[in-house]
């Protein structure tokens, strides 16, 4: 496919180039939100002050999605792994700023028509700039 | 509250309680919501059988979601996640009932911290892994 080709070319192209940092203020019905669509009723989390270590997934991640289609040259993705590394709790109140890339690409022919295989790796760092968290996504465009 | 676990209480090769935990739609819609993944895979039938799925799927992240809290459970209010890993190797579906287990593999103390390692995965009904992953957390010690 012409067009899929080119589209693949264009994410190729990003590979390495951090996109524009995007800031989110942490807010306690976001934290609960979460724990609760989790069914996760740890008291730590439950009263909106202290964000669960995979919380980290849901910052930007609405926006990084609409990004990734955008440059998706197929009809759906998939996620096909994570990584999470936390060094502090995210807290209600924090304003964490997250930058995203994409670190690596692979395409291969699979039953659907040709895939790719995207790893995007992102940032997230709170108003004092220190370093709350790092993730690693694998991602399956088909 | 959950009770605190300590460093010292870690056996390597010892078992996480298991977390059972049966995800509905209505469930996938509040993760939908709760992480702003609008993908139609997870909510539109036909979509989802069009891309050669036999239905809505369970979001992968929510799964990982799933093993992060089997963690936090165990390690208590003063344990902390430093890293938590997870591929998708399978689908999952609404309704069917998802078991995520874990086993320590691994204690050591590194600059001062008291880490433990375990394997993580969840098994739907028929005993299939459909994720797997690895975390790494700091645990108070006694000592």
């Amino acid at each position: 496919m012409a067009e899929g080709a080119s589209g693949v070319d264009k994410l190729r192209s990003k590979i390495g180039v951090e996109w524009d940092p995007r800031s989110y203020q942490i807010e306690r019905e976001m934290i609960r939100r979460f724990a609760r669509a989790v069914g996760d009723a740890n008291p730590l989390w439950e009263d909106g002050t202290i964000a669960p270590p995979t919380f980290t997934l849901a910052i930007g991640f609405e926006q990084f999605v609409e990004d990734v289609l955008a440059l998706n040259p197929f009809g759906t993705m998939l996620m096909g792994g994570t990584e999470i590394e936390c060094y502090q709790p995210i807290r209600l109140g924090d304003v964490i700023t997250a930058i995203f890339k994409i670190s690596n690409l692979r395409e291969r022919q699979g039953k659907m028509g040709n895939m790719a295989f995207m790893t995007f790796d992102s940032t997230y760092k709170n108003q004092r700039q220190e370093l709350v968290a790092k993730c690693r996504q694998m991602v399956i465009g088909y | 509250m959950i009770e605190q676990l300590y460093y010292e209480d870690v056996i390597v090769g010892g078992e996480i309680t298991p977390l059972v935990k049966q995800p509905t739609t209505r469930q996938l819609v509040m993760w939908a919501g709760a992480v702003g993944d609008y993908l139609p895979i997870h909510y539109d039938k036909d979509f989802a059988q069009n891309r050669g799925l036999s239905g809505v799927i369970v979001h992968g992240q929510l799964v990982g979601a799933f093993l992060g809290q089997l963690i936090t459970d165990w390690i208590g209010e003063q344990g902390m996640v430093r890293k938590l890993s997870c591929s998708y190797k399978g689908m999952n579906y609404p309704g069917e009932a998802l078991t995520c287990k874990g086993k320590v593999t691994k204690k050591y103390i590194e600059d001062e911290h008291h880490y433990v390692e375990c394997s993580l995965w969840a098994e739907n009904s028929k005993g299939e892994k459909t994720a797997s992953g690895k975390a790494i957390v700091i645990l108070p010690s006694r000592g």
